[in-house]
């Protein structure tokens, strides 16, 4: 599917609460071709500083545009927190493979786990695996971080929270909530998005549970778009690209 | 009237001067959703060598001010797959092709690359890339006139093709190593390649980029970049192929004025994969503007006040 590389005008810009925030774009363009697990990239200012693109993933698409969850955590995103509404953007996308649910149905019993601000692309997901119902948990470090609950009970999902400090939920982490859920058995599909630790042990539990894991990986990129071999995965088929193959990878396709 | 923008580099001519840079442009078809690339000067590859290498461990690259650090450690599918699932496209488009290539472990290897890209016609040119800073090796060819000069020579003997040798900013004196190609029968240089750099990060003391140096490029080294072409262009006649930091016209036409023939964008395509276009249409402009009829006049026309 193309690429496509537009000025998007900012619907809005809002903080959700702490660092979290809620970037809505126009661009039909990009939303029509958007599947969850993919992303954009963004160029948040105009001149060299910052030099690069900030890649985002897709939260949610819709007819006229599409929106992004992000959490400010360093220069890119702080500017990115304030673009003015009705102000331009250059984003480029959706770029990457993203999570492969063809052929899914309610036959499937299917789980995303998702790890601080691997919620962004799971509500775009959640929203596409609707008629499945699928069961989400969430892991955070306290109850303050829990983001997206809403969204992903809007979607009709059941919703389990994991915290560090037990300040919500399972006392623990994500994983430890995982492999309770996966004990009832009857699972068939893992999606996953978070931290390569928690991604790590997601595998892990996948393989020794005998089911399918998808994982959407982070690394730094930078270009995005295939041409500078800079965000590399070590796989089984040796090294690809987070932003062309992936960033969704099956877990038996990683290498850790 | 439109100016004239062609350029001659050895038996090569091209339409526009704004070529992309080996190693940040793919193999072209990364681009083909962005850019009309038949309108490309010349389209030079990622950098082949005669066995697929897998490259360098990640992370990979780290963004610096106004920079970018690399270590991608040459990573390409070799020869042979360059030739059956790269070269079709690129021979469509019918833009003049330069490939980069590199030996991993004897110079030898160039010859073998050379000889065969030599017999394929959609091959214009080639780069002798003597330069790559990520191939963990304590002296690069390019760093040695001496051993520039038997490089070029022996690869300018088994080859027709126009040659183009790529220098690194990585040395004591460029123009040096500008006339060894020169002397050997290379007929352009390019430079330059990336500076060698360094980023750490402070929290976790370890290097941003696993094989802790790497070549940086970007806005960050234009001012070397323009310092060295501008050095080179008073030794030497053969044409200049200026890159380092170029972002959009401006930045462009620093490169001819201190005496580029032609210019080649590189981590710009990252960040603005319209660049190439925008600078060419931004060129025509200047020319229009200042009522100068070919690009070709303002090669090194940087005028210095008088003491
Ligand atoms: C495919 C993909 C999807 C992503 N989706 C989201 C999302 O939906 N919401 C969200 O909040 N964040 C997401 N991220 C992470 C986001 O890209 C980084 O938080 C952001 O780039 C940080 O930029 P900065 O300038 O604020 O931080 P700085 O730390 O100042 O950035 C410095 C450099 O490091 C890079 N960098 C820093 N952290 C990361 C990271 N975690 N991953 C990749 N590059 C990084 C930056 O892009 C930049 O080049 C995603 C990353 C990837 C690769
Ligand atoms: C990610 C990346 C990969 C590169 N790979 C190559 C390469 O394979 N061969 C080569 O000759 N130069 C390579 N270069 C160097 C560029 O061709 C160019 O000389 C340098 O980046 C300076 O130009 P720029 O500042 O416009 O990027 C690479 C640069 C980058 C950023
Ligand atoms: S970021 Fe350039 S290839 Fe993936």
């Amino acid at each position: 599917m193309a690429i496509t590389q537009l000025k998007a005008k900012i619907v809005s810009n809002e903080r959700v609460k702490n660092n979290y925030w809620l970037l809505r774009l126009e661009c039909a363009e990009i939303a029509g071709k958007a599947c969850p697990g993919q992303f954009v990239e963004i160029r948040v200012g105009e001149g060299a500083e910052p030099l690069l693109r900030r890649p985002i993933s897709i939260h949610d698409a819709h007819k006229a545009g599409i929106s992004l969850f992000y959490e400010t955590v360093g220069r890119g995103t702080r500017m990115l927190s304030e673009r003015a509404r009705g102000s331009l953007l250059d984003v480029i996308g959706p770029l990457g493979n993203g999570f492969a649910c063809d052929g899914l149905n309610k036959k499937n019993r299917i789980v995303l786990v998702a790890g601080g601000m691997g919620v962004a692309p799971l509500v775009f997901l959640a929203k596409r695996l609707k008629t499945i119902e699928p069961l989400v948990l969430i892991g955070a470090r306290t109850k303050a971080q829990v983001v997206c609950l809403r969204e992903f009970k809007d979607a009709g999902c059941s919703v389990k929270i994991a915290t560090d400090d037990g300040s919500a939920g399972f006392k623990g982490k994500v994983t430890g909530l995982l492999e309770s859920c996966l004990g009832q058995g009857g699972f068939s599909q893992i999606f996953a998005c978070g931290p390569d630790p928690m991604l790590k042990a997601v595998a892990n539990m996948a393989r020794d549970n005998s089911i399918g894991s998808q994982l959407s990986l982070e690394e730094h990129m930078a270009c995005g778009i295939g041409a500078c071999l800079g965000c590399v995965v070590n796989t089984k088929n040796g090294y690809k690209r987070v932003c062309k193959e992936g960033p969704v990878f099956s877990g038996e396709e990683l290498v850790w | 009237m439109r100016p004239d923008l062609r350029v001659k580099i050895g038996s090569l001519v091209l339409d526009n001067p704004v070529m992309v840079a080996s190693g940040t442009f793919g193999y072209a078809e990364e681009f083909k959703d962005f850019i009309d690339l038949k309108k490309l000067g010349a389209i030079v590859t990622k950098t082949i060598t005669v066995k697929a290498r897998n490259g360098n461990l990640p992370p990979r690259t780290c963004e610096t001010p106004a920079g970018l650090l690399n270590s991608i450690g040459l990573e390409n599918p070799g020869l042979d797959n360059f030739i059956s699932d790269k070269m079709p496209f690129l021979k469509k488009l019918g833009v003049p092709l330069v490939v980069s290539i590199a030996a991993e472990e004897d110079s030898g290897e160039f010859f073998t690359l050379a000889e065969k890209l030599g017999g394929i016609g959609a091959v214009s040119a080639i780069e002798l890339n003597i330069s790559c800073p990520n191939m963990r090796k304590d002296k690069l060819i390019a760093q040695d006139p001496k051993d520039t000069f038997a490089l070029v020579s022996a690869v300018r003997r088994v080859t027709d093709k126009c040659l183009i040798t790529k220098l690194s900013p990585n040395v004591a004196s460029v123009s040096e190593i500008a006339l060894a190609a020169q002397d050997a029968g290379s007929d352009a240089v390019s430079l330059i390649n990336t500076l060698t750099g360094m980023s750490i990060d402070v929290q976790r003391r370890i290097p941003k980029i696993a094989s802790c140096i790497g070549g940086l490029s970007g806005p960050a080294i234009r001012p070397v970049a323009v310092r060295m072409v501008w050095e080179v262009y008073h030794k030497i006649n053969i044409p200049i192929i200026g890159m380092g930091g170029i972002m959009d016209t401006e930045s462009a036409l620093e490169f001819f004025l201190a005496g580029a023939a032609a210019v080649s964008l590189g981590t710009v395509n990252f960040v603005n994969p319209r660049a190439c276009l925008e600078v060419i249409h931004g060129l025509e402009r200047y020319l229009i503007d200042n009522g100068i009829p070919e690009l070709s006049r303002l090669k090194g026309s940087l005028k210095l006040c008088q003491d």
